[in-house]
């Protein structure tokens, strides 16, 4: 049974049409990114599948349920900049926040929850910044702790907003450790994805978006440069060897 | 001296505690909502239901007082709401035009209350500036006992009303309903606004919701911390305003309340703890000595 079945998915913004026909299937067990151009819709598909955005048309099944009976199933590392990191809390506490589900509604966190999120942190290498005001984390460790906070969740399929977005080398390792180790546990991840240098080396299958889907499966079969010029208008320079040079603006 | 030690006084400083306690926690909501004008708007915005409700029933009764400011309230907030979801005109505009206009309605409707038999405008003036010492046992007790369960809504649900203000998209992940949270905090919010107008004024009430949390936010980067110490804040704000204007004749409550309010505002500005002007200056003043004591850094020669 697949992760996520998307059929005919429609969205908008007010009157600009931002995805239509959208349908694509995601198997159990693999590392999916989405590219595309800016406007593309991709950050927007991934709120629509999570229902945050509203969907005009389609339907959308998740380990062939709607999202609402599976919930605890699905986690989601939101974009960075969604939230206001001037809010006083802690790095803890914000990972802590991945785990109310299973505190309970209304009922404090005990010391055997927090202790699951200092696991959690440390495996995201942030331990020693537990104690740490999240104003006063640099942009990758805020990323960090996001995405402790959604591996807290323990849930079968994530959805990432480009956690790879101006992060350092090191985060950016660190980060795709991780990504790695939940695909080795059979657990399902769907990344927005914004530079196609690493799409090769991180990801086991690629989806090409441009309000449409333009192209989707392996990434060694599917990531072509031709489809690369399809999603992008071929006004894209590939420099990295191997793939070839596309470069149509010049014929 | 002698009116601080009648026991009606005594009541009236028991509720008017509360509703600073109950302002200031729902304030800090409001503050990490980005949403302080709101309460200004819906404080405004309960004028003409409470004009109207005692032009209907031509009685000074705080219970229907209250339902008819709340009513207006909602009303209002139902308008900035509409005004948001349906034009591009923004939630701070909307709530510049609601509450002018609210407000600007109360206004007129108050001389036609003048003009009924038993109207006596001089009650209603009451609940422009607020007039704690007129409130009677009952108003006190209905008073109390809302703002007592206004602030036990916002301790029993206060994990979830971080989660809900920090992140609401992942809220919902969680399948925490925005929709429920949203009504709830509009509702106690509304609650916490009228039931403070009879004391505070619908001009000054949004006041003491705003300046207390903001007064907090000096002193603490926990949000915890950050809700008691508002609620803490405006309980003491309301307790020495009302015992300030309980010493005179006739004055006013809110602007008391509200002028102890800013005093603590200010002397946070200037000492608070984490993020006052003295500690910013002083730790400032000290990276400075620092940096100059371990001398210029080797500069590193070109070729070398």
């Amino acid at each position: 049974m697949n992760v996520l079945e998307v059929n005919n998915l429609t969205a908008a913004y007010r009157k600009n049409t931002v995805l239509s026909d959208v349908s694509f299937q995601i198997e159990p067990g693999t590392l999916t990114c989405i590219v595309g151009p800016n406007g593309a819709g991709k950050s927007t598909l991934i709120k629509t599948l999570l229902e945050l955005h509203p969907r005009l048309s389609g339907d959308v099944a998740f380990f062939g349920s709607p999202l609402k009976r599976i919930k605890s199933k699905v986690g989601y590392v939101p974009q960075r900049g969604s939230v206001d990191w001037d809010f006083p809390t802690n790095a803890l506490d914000v990972v802590l926040m991945g785990m109310y589900g299973q505190i309970g509604w209304f009922k404090w966190a005990k010391r055997s929850h927090k202790e699951i999120a200092l696991e959690a942190l440390a495996k995201v290498g942030m331990i020693e910044y537990a104690d740490r005001q999240i104003s006063e984390l640099s942009g990758g460790q805020q990323q960090r702790v996001f995405l402790a906070r959604a591996l807290i969740q323990d849930a079968e399929l994530y959805f990432m907003d480009e956690p790879l977005a101006g992060v350092d080398a090191q985060t950016e390792r660190a980060i795709m450790t991780i990504l790695r180790e939940l695909k080795n546990e059979g657990k399902t991840v769907l990344v927005v994805h914004h530079d196609l240098q690493t799409v090769e080396d991180y990801f086991d299958h690629v989806l090409f978006l441009n309000g449409f889907v333009i192209a989707h499966g392996m990434t060694s079969i599917t990531f072509t440069a031709e489809n690369i010029e399809k999603t992008y208008g071929g006004t894209i320079r590939w420099l990295k060897e191997g793939v070839g040079s596309v470069n149509t603006t010049v014929k | 001296m002698s009116i601080l030690l009648s026991s009606n006084f005594q009541w009236v400083l028991v509720s008017t505690l509360l509703l600073g306690v109950a302002s200031g926690l729902l304030g800090c909501l409001a503050y990490w909502k980005k949403q302080s004008l709101m309460s200004d708007a819906l404080s405004h915005a309960a004028l003409p239901g409470v004009v109207i409700a005692f032009l209907l029933f031509q009685v000074k009764d705080l219970f229907i007082l209250v339902i008819g400011a709340s009513i207006s309230a909602l009303v209002g907030a139902f308008f900035i709401m509409m005004i948001k979801s349906t034009t591009r005109i923004t939630e701070d505009t909307a709530m510049g035009m609601v509450l002018a206009v609210f407000f600007g309605g109360g206004i007129v409707l108050l001389p036609f209350v003048n003009r009924t038999g038993s109207g006596n405008q001089a009650g209603l003036d009451g609940f422009i500036f607020g007039q704690a010492a007129s409130m009677v046992k009952s108003d006190v007790t209905l008073m109390s006992f809302l703002a007592a369960a206004i602030i036990l809504i916002v301790i029993i649900g206060f994990k979830e009303w971080k989660l809900y203000l920090f992140d609401p998209d992942f809220a919902k992940g969680l399948n925490l309903s925005l929709k429920t949270m949203n009504i709830v905090y509009l509702l106690i919010l509304v609650v916490t606004i009228v039931i403070g107008i009879q004391a505070v004024g619908v001009i000054l009430m949004s006041a003491l919701l705003i300046i207390p949390p903001v007064s907090a936010r000096y002193w603490t980067h926990s949000f915890k911390t950050m809700m008691c110490l508002s609620g803490c804040l405006g309980g003491i704000a309301g307790a020495i305003g009302t015992t300030i204007s309980a010493l005179g004749s006739g004055w006013p409550t809110g602007p008391f309340i509200v002028l102890t309010s800013g005093t603590m505002f200010f002397l946070s500005l200037l000492f608070g703890l984490k993020k006052g002007l003295l500690i910013e200056y002083l730790l400032l003043r000290n990276k400075k000595r620092e940096v100059n004591q371990i001398g210029p850094p080797s500069v590193v020669k070109e070729g070398r």
